[in-house]
């Protein structure tokens, strides 16, 4: 039996970074704030204290942050026509689970797209014709301008105090950033860390081959930090222990770091974790959502009604609940038609593995986005005309970690066990840089997310199934940018080398990149969005989708920044149109 | 008509200034914490029942809501200003100084008729807490009567006329409702102030209570009237934070006050004579606790002690640190601990407790090193102390 609560001003379902950036804005435009959280609640000090966080087996080999999948899980296949299985141990990408979300695991790299990232599909038939872009790839414009995000990438960088280098100041070009970003109203909070030998190498022969190395932006913070809201954070310790793990030191941005103390302060705001969202309930219009049905931790159903529901949780969930409530019409790739699951897009990531036997690394000083980047094989930067594909890469030297059970690189025809392994890995722990292509994805019709019709979760329902692999296209482009990742290694003086592409068939297993995105993509029109550039649902107006579901396509950056940007962007059209006049806001 | 008309002026005024010493009163519980001890874990404010340790037995504080019964809705201003400022409740039943009336005795009558007021304002809690709980012989209220001749010195605060304005504000909150003393200076055998050690540094329910003279190593010497009016305000301050019993303080009742009397506190404390240390020279230092503390220590607190201003207090020159008794320092290290948070400064970050992951030995030995590097000196803590530590912290 479902029992109904109190009605209350909004419902978050969802509690990482877009749960907690409107609910900070919310609650301080006066509304009533109910947050629903799936997971456990995460506080540094109890949850991942430094005495216990840089612990390997626990958080990285078993995946003690990640959404359990005997809770839920998703299917998976390559292609329409196989039959999905599913996923039992996350590999491929890492969903988090519990207050922050996956802002709590997340390595920290903060970017921000590139002006021409958000015209993909108009700059490219502009500039290459529109016979350029495969029938199948459904690549599209963004709903927004990097002009109009520009002050909303700024908020989140201080909100978190990313510590990097301005590549472009107002339109002047800056020594040591990135000379392709876009123009930023004023430089980055704090100033990049410190690099260690590793990326300084790689910045050193990419410079020599007439490359722009700079370092990346991200939010393990080069210094003490304290942001808009009052809120400390301490100095990255470069500990190494960043991506799938909690920060003990405070010195990573993330939810907890910047916005928990804050929210936990407002009386106004009621925060349930343990409750997971069943579905959003509807009128008999279907027009308007008029709250949530949620299951709590003992099993009991409560319906809570809200005049406002913020849909904040990971992407994947955010297009399950679309698909469970009924919201939206679901994409059906034969067809072609409706648009909840589609445009679901991927990364395209591939490396180069380097062996030197006159250099020592220490590899154990890391921090999740300590590394220096290149950026000249990405966006528009260069003619993809006879390279023949769209999209591009930033390459980059990352000294995020050398941790004892997963950071073992050993050279090609080493075996896989015993004493010749074990010499090897002694020898090479040290002495070996990995090189990291994170290249684009576009989106195309064989790429989508739809509801299994056989696997359920624990209430019942049915499970995620994703379909996909790579285009054609991005296996073009990450071909043509792991060459030129090789050309900087080679001039690196490595021993030996490793090259590492991407082939298809995309393998769900091992690790690559948790930039999973789209499925309830923003869009100028309803017929191939689900949600226009407020991020406003286009057939439930008081309903708001946030987070990486709301990309057409992905870049090859790290998603986090444009995801904070966006829900900044949609809480300040929230509460200074929306509130006051209720509707559609596009 | 024009007689109703005056009337109704005077009950408004009346009712104004009725509520001006509500406002008033409500400011001045502030100053006094009275919530802090008259309110139990998820309990009504002020309704009492919260249990209190000393070293004669535990008691629970009583429901000062006005409510009729099991309140103090029945007292008169007269005796709740005789509770507050002699000791003596109505039925002539002694209170024991776990509520501070040596200290409130210096507030002015006006001012405990203030709080008096606002007390009266609150809504009544049925709330019947059993106040007389310590074992025998201490349940016998009469015996205060001795007490009260042997250590309780009766008398208003008399304002200094060779000290300006502010000084003489500090002292009578700090002396006064402020009761900072009942903390941070030292009892004697029967629980009453050292007075001549007044403010030099206290051990209360397992916490040292550093000194708040302005001494180098024991004191406030390094502190800054601004830095301790950001302590009291936002609890953080002076490198430090406000943790343990402190941060209650700060998060309850000086994060409320007003400037102008938090600097006036402050111009009083860094005013008064300072403790005579005992000069101390820095004690050799086992090289593991050095190590520990690389390991285990540096990443927040600094290579250098240094800390990081609002988020990890610095260890170099802390008077906690080198505290004449390191049971507070002890007892964070076992247990950890969480910074104030206060509207200003909101993050209250944590420090996680070490009881499972270091030994006796090595926190003796983490602790003597910190207390003897980067200019500090103080008695390395002995293994043994820590074990009774473990054991029972209060």
């Amino acid at each position: 039996m479902t029992r109904r609560l109190a009605p209350t001003d909004a419902v978050i379902i969802g509690f990482g970074w877009t749960g907690m950036i409107m609910a900070e804005a919310l609650t301080a435009a006066g509304l009533r704030v109910v947050a629903i959280e799936r997971g456990p609640m995460r506080d540094t000090a109890q949850s991942f204290p430094p005495a216990t966080a840089p612990d390997e087996l626990r958080y990285a080999i078993r995946g003690d942050m990640l959404l359990p999948t005997a809770e839920e899980t998703i299917t998976f296949r390559n292609h329409l026509d196989q039959h999905a299985l599913p996923v039992r141990k996350w590999g491929s990408f890492l969903p988090g689970s519990g207050v922050g979300g996956s802002g709590v695991h997340w390595n920290g790299h903060t970017w921000r797209l590139r002006p021409e990232d958000f015209a993909l599909r108009s700059a490219t038939i502009a500039r290459y014709g529109r016979h350029f872009i495969p029938p199948d790839m459904t690549i599209q414009d963004w709903p927004v301008s990097y002009a109009e995000l520009e002050p909303f990438y700024d908020g989140f960088e201080y909100l978190c105090g990313t510590s990097g280098q301005a590549g472009n100041l107002r339109g002047a070009i800056q020594p040591g950033g990135n000379p392709f970003e876009g123009p930023r109203a004023r430089g980055y909070p704090t100033p990049p860390l410190t690099m260690p030998y590793g990326p300084t190498l790689f910045a050193e022969a990419a410079a020599g081959m007439g490359y722009h190395p700079f370092p990346l932006p991200t939010g393990n913070l080069s210094q003490p930090y304290t942001n808009p809201h009052g809120v400390v954070l301490g100095q990255c310790s470069y500990c190494g222990f960043c991506e799938r793990f909690g920060c003990g030191n405070y010195a990573k941005a993330s939810p907890q770091t910047t916005l928990l103390p804050v929210l936990t302060r407002r009386p106004a705001l009621s925060l349930r974790t343990g409750c997971e969202v069943l579905r959003i309930v509807t009128d008999s219009t279907g027009k308007r959502a008029t709250g949530v049905v949620y299951v709590d931790d003992k099993g009991e159903e409560w319906e809570q009604p809200a005049e406002l529901v913020l849909l904040c949780a990971f992407m994947l969930d955010n297009v399950r609940l679309l698909l469970l409530s009924g919201i939206g019409a679901p994409y059906e790739p034969r067809a072609g038609t409706g648009v909840v699951g589609r445009n679901y897009a991927y990364q395209t990531v591939s490396a180069v593995q380097l062996f030197f036997e006159d250099k020592i690394f220490n590899p154990f000083i890391g921090a999740g986005g300590l590394g220096m980047v290149v950026d000249d094989f990405n966006g528009d930067s260069f003619d993809h005309g006879p390279a023949g594909f769209i999209g591009g890469a930033w390459l980059t030297q990352l000294a995020s970690n050398g941790r004892p059970i997963l950071a073992r690189p050993t050279p090609p025809g080493t075996p896989r066990w015993g004493a010749a392994w074990k010499a090897a890995t002694a020898h090479y722990y040290n002495r070996s840089l990995g090189l990291v292509a994170s290249g684009s994805s576009s989106s195309h019709r064989g790429a989508f997310l739809d509801l299994d019709p056989g696997y359920t979760d624990r209430h019942g329902r049915p499970l995620m199934r994703m379909t996909f692999d790579f285009h054609p296209n991005d296996l073009r482009m990450s071909e043509y940018v792991t060459d030129r990742l090789a050309g900087i290694g080679r001039a690196m003086g490595p021993s030996r080398m490793a090259v590492f592409k991407r082939h298809a068939p995309y393998d769900i297993r091992p690790y690559q990149t948790t930039h999973v995105v789209g499925g309830a993509a923003m869009g100028a029109h309803p017929e191939t969005s689900v949600v226009n550039r407020y991020l406003q649902s286009w057939d439930v107006s008081n309903l708001f989708v946030l987070g990486g579901s709301a990309f057409p396509q992905n870049s090859s950056y790290n998603p986090t920044g444009t995801i904070g940007a966006l829900a900044l962007w949609a809480a300040s059209a929230i509460t200074g149109h929306y509130l006051r006049a209720p509707g559609p806001l596009a | 008509m024009r007689g109703i008309v005056a009337l109704l002026l005077l009950a408004l005024l009346g009712g104004g200034a009725r509520a001006d010493e509500v406002t008033r009163g409500r400011y001045l519980a502030t100053v006094g914490d009275c919530i802090a001890c008259h309110t139990a874990p998820g309990g009504a404010p002020f309704a009492g029942g919260r249990p209190i340790a000393t070293p004669f037995g535990t008691l629970r504080s009583a429901n000062i809501t006005p409510d009729r019964a099991s309140g103090i809705g029945g007292w008169s201003d007269a005796a709740f200003d005789r509770a507050l400022r002699a000791g003596i409740a109505p039925g002539g039943k002694y209170l024991y100084p776990a509520c501070p009336f040596p200290y409130f005795t210096r507030a002015r009558g006006e001012d405990i008729a203030a709080i008096h007021a606002y007390l009266r304002s609150l809504a009544p809690v049925g709330n019947p807490v059993q106040t007389d709980a310590l074992p025998f012989p201490f349940d016998i209220r009469a015996l205060m009567r001795g007490w009260d001749a042997a250590f309780f010195r009766p008398g208003v605060w008399h304002d200094d006329p060779a000290q300006d304005a502010a000084w003489n504000r500090g002292g009578y909150l700090v002396e006064g409702l402020g009761h900072c003393g009942a903390c941070h200076t030292a009892k004697n055998a029967f629980g009453a102030d050292e007075t001549r050690r007044a403010l030099q540094g206290g051990l209360l329910q397992g916490w040292w209570a550093p000194g708040l003279t302005p001494a180098p190593r024991t004191g406030l010497a390094g502190w800054s009237i601004d830095g301790l009016v950001a302590y009291l305000r936002t609890g953080s301050g002076g490198g430090q934070l406000a943790s343990g019993p402190m941060a209650e303080v700060v998060e309850r009742s000086t994060s409320h006050l007003s400037d102008t009397d938090l600097r006036a506190m402050a111009v009083y404390l860094l005013a008064r004579p300072a403790r005579t240390e005992v000069a101390v020279r820095p004690a050799p230092t086992p090289l593991a606790g050095e190590a520990i503390y690389l390991d285990r220590c540096a990443a927040c607190h600094g290579r250098a002690g240094e800390g990081t201003a609002g988020l990890f207090p610095a260890l170099r020159g802390s008077a906690v640190v080198q505290a004449p008794r390191p049971q507070t320092l002890i007892r964070v290290v076992l247990e950890g601990g969480r910074a104030a948070a206060t509207d200003a400064a909101p993050t209250g970050a944590a420090m996680p407790g070490f009881a499972s992951l270091l030994d006796n030995d090595e926190i003796a030995a983490v602790l003597a090193y910190i207390r003897n590097s980067w200019g500090n000196a103080s008695a390395p803590p002995r293994p043994a102390q820590v074990e009774r530590m473990r054991g029972s912290p209060g």
